[in-house]
């Protein structure tokens, strides 16, 4: 397994986010997190990378303990890679430098040698002209595509993704998708918050649906998107039909 | 590349004309109001009863031209505080700031002394700082003690360290926390975060007050003749004792302005140019 949560317990203050989580995560696997607004994704994304501390429970990378207050939460944070909602590109810095900054300061790689990988990626994404560019003077598919090469520079173990494409024009948000299916064609190992059902569908290997602090569902996206097993998970996605999103 | 003429509609030849009337038109207006208000102005100084007397001890070209050779050399030595004390105050503020951001229980000390300091200093007027510094610190007798000059520029220093902190630190807190998750979820350290991603952002943010704060500093300079030092208001002060004359500290204060002009040029630049962009996000 590379990631493994076992019985995660979050709270805060009087609401307990998540309430005895437990989700494992195999090699190559993607994984697509549904679940309604307030569910907990965002926070269960925040907890895996340490950005969040949990209140009890377990979660494992590569078998070792991250949740353990002896391990160096930074270590643990340059093997999983998180993308956010909002991109967070930092804005006083060109793409490139957005994209080498963790390579040349966390990792100590040569500048020529994080730039060379930098521009790479962006050949590839179809950004090679954005390099000298300020995050402003991008469009959002143009960013959340910049912010997961900057993830990517990395070589991470795990990918996060929470909800990338939801701040995204419409027309943009096919872009950020042709991407995240790329990489599960490279083997990435990855987790995404995801309201496109859809997508989840096509990419996903398995699909989770949160409800009350608990993987409450999970399986083949055919089964669990087609024909879920639990009246909630029905419920949640005929809200999501009637909105128009599957 | 040719770019092809467009030649404009009729009604927008029209709306040209009219709006080149209408600036030519307030052009004339400003001219008119500054010319009245001009005349009005000069008016009621020179007609004052007491004119020709204030002519003659604040504008005496000839007392002006003896006292100014001592009074640029004076502000020379202004010229040097001022940007010796900038640099240090800046570096001060700077850490004082970060201190005050400081997490956690074993920073507490640290923090607690970094807070009281910027509310006291910010409360204590500076004459007051100087008149301590300068005049309480060598009382003590100590080894070493520094001049009058250094205590001076200390006392400069420690007062609009406590300002220029307060700027950066509002800096600091008006930059989102998403950029700190997005930095440490690259695996950068607290410290690389604030370095890289935070402070940077915090200064660009901060610049316009901090050069306002700065210009401000500049004339408060001219308060270290108080301790004794001869600068240029302390070598005004000398020939207005001498001579019965206050044109000394008019020659004084229009030096010190014609100092601050750059400075005040490149603030208003700063501020409108951070304004612009701001605006342009929305
Ligand atoms: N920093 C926080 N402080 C307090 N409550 C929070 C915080 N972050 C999230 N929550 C709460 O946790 C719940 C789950 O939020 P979130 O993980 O963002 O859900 P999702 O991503 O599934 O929409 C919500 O009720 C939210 O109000
Ligand atoms: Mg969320």
């Amino acid at each position: 397994m590379v990631l493994s949560c076992q019985d995660v317990r979050k709270t805060f203050g009087a609401n307990v986010v998540l309430d005895g989580l437990t989700l494992d995560v195999g090699e190559h696997e993607v994984v697509a997190l549904i679940g309604a607004s307030g569910s907990g994704k965002s926070t269960l994304l925040r907890c895996v990378n340490l950005l969040a501390e949990i209140d009890d429970g377990t979660i494992r990378l590569d078998g070792e303990d991250i949740t353990d207050p002896r391990i160096n939460p930074d270590a643990v944070r340059q093997k999983i890679g998180l993308v956010f909602q909002s991109y967070n590109l930092f804005p006083h810095m060109t793409v490139l430098d957005n994209i080498t900054l963790a390579p040349v300061r966390v990792h100590k790689r040569p500048v020529a040698e994080a730039r060379e990988q930098a521009h790479e990626w962006l050949k590839r994404v179809g950004l090679a002209d954005k390099a000298g560019a300020y995050p402003d003077r991008l469009s959002g598919g143009q960013q959340q595509r910049v912010a997961i090469v900057r993830a990517l520079v990395n070589n991470p173990r795990l990918l996060l993704l929470d909800e990338v494409t939801s701040a995204l024009d419409p027309e943009l948000v096919g872009e950020v998708l042709t991407m995240i299916r790329d990489l599960k064609g490279d083997g990435m190992t990855m987790v995404l918050a995801t309201h496109e059902m859809g997508f989840a569908r096509q990419v996903a290997d398995r699909v989770a649906f949160l409800d009350k602090g608990k993987v409450l569902e999970e399986g083949p996206p055919a089964q669990v998107l087609g024909e879920p097993v639990e009246p909630r998970t029905r419920q949640f996605l005929a809200r999501i039909i009637e909105a128009g999103r599957l | 590349m040719t770019v092809q003429l467009h030649q404009p509609s009729e009604i927008q030849r029209g709306r040209i004309a009219y709006r080149r009337k209408q600036a030519i038109r307030s052009v004339l207006l400003a001219a008119l109001s500054t010319a009245v208000i001009g005349a009005v102005l000069v008016v009621l100084v020179t007609g004052a009863p007491g004119w020709d007397r204030v002519k003659q001890s604040f504008f005496d070209p000839d007392v002006a031209r003896e006292y100014l050779p001592a009074i640029l050399e004076g502000l020379w030595l202004n010229i040097r505080l001022f940007v010796v004390c900038a640099v240090c105050a800046l570096a001060l503020g700077l850490v004082i700031a970060i201190l005050r951001t400081l997490r956690g229980p074993v920073f507490f000390p640290v923090r607690a002394l970094a807070t009281a300091y910027t509310y006291s200093f910010r409360g204590l007027p500076l004459i007051i700082v100087i008149y301590l510094f300068a005049f309480g610190i060598p009382g003590l007798r100590l080894q070493g003690t520094p001049s009058v000059t250094v205590l001076g520029g200390a006392a400069l220093v420690i007062t609009y360290g406590a300002y220029l902190a307060e700027v950066i630190r509002s800096g600091i807190e008006s930059v989102h926390p998403s950029q700190v998750a997005a930095a440490r979820s690259l695996g950068l350290s607290y410290r690389q975060a604030m370095r890289h991603v935070v402070l940077p952002q915090a200064v660009r943010r901060s610049a316009p007050p901090l050069l306002n704060d700065t210009v401000a500093m500049q004339k408060d300079v001219g308060l270290i003749s108080l301790a004794g030092p001869i600068d240029a208001i302390r070598a005004a002060q000398i020939g207005v004792a001498s001579d019965a004359n206050f044109t000394p500290y008019v020659v004084a204060g229009v030096l010190f302005v014609l100092l601050a002009l750059p400075l005040i040029g490149v603030t208003d630049f700063v501020t409108l140019r951070a304004a612009r962009r701001q605006n342009a996000g929305t």
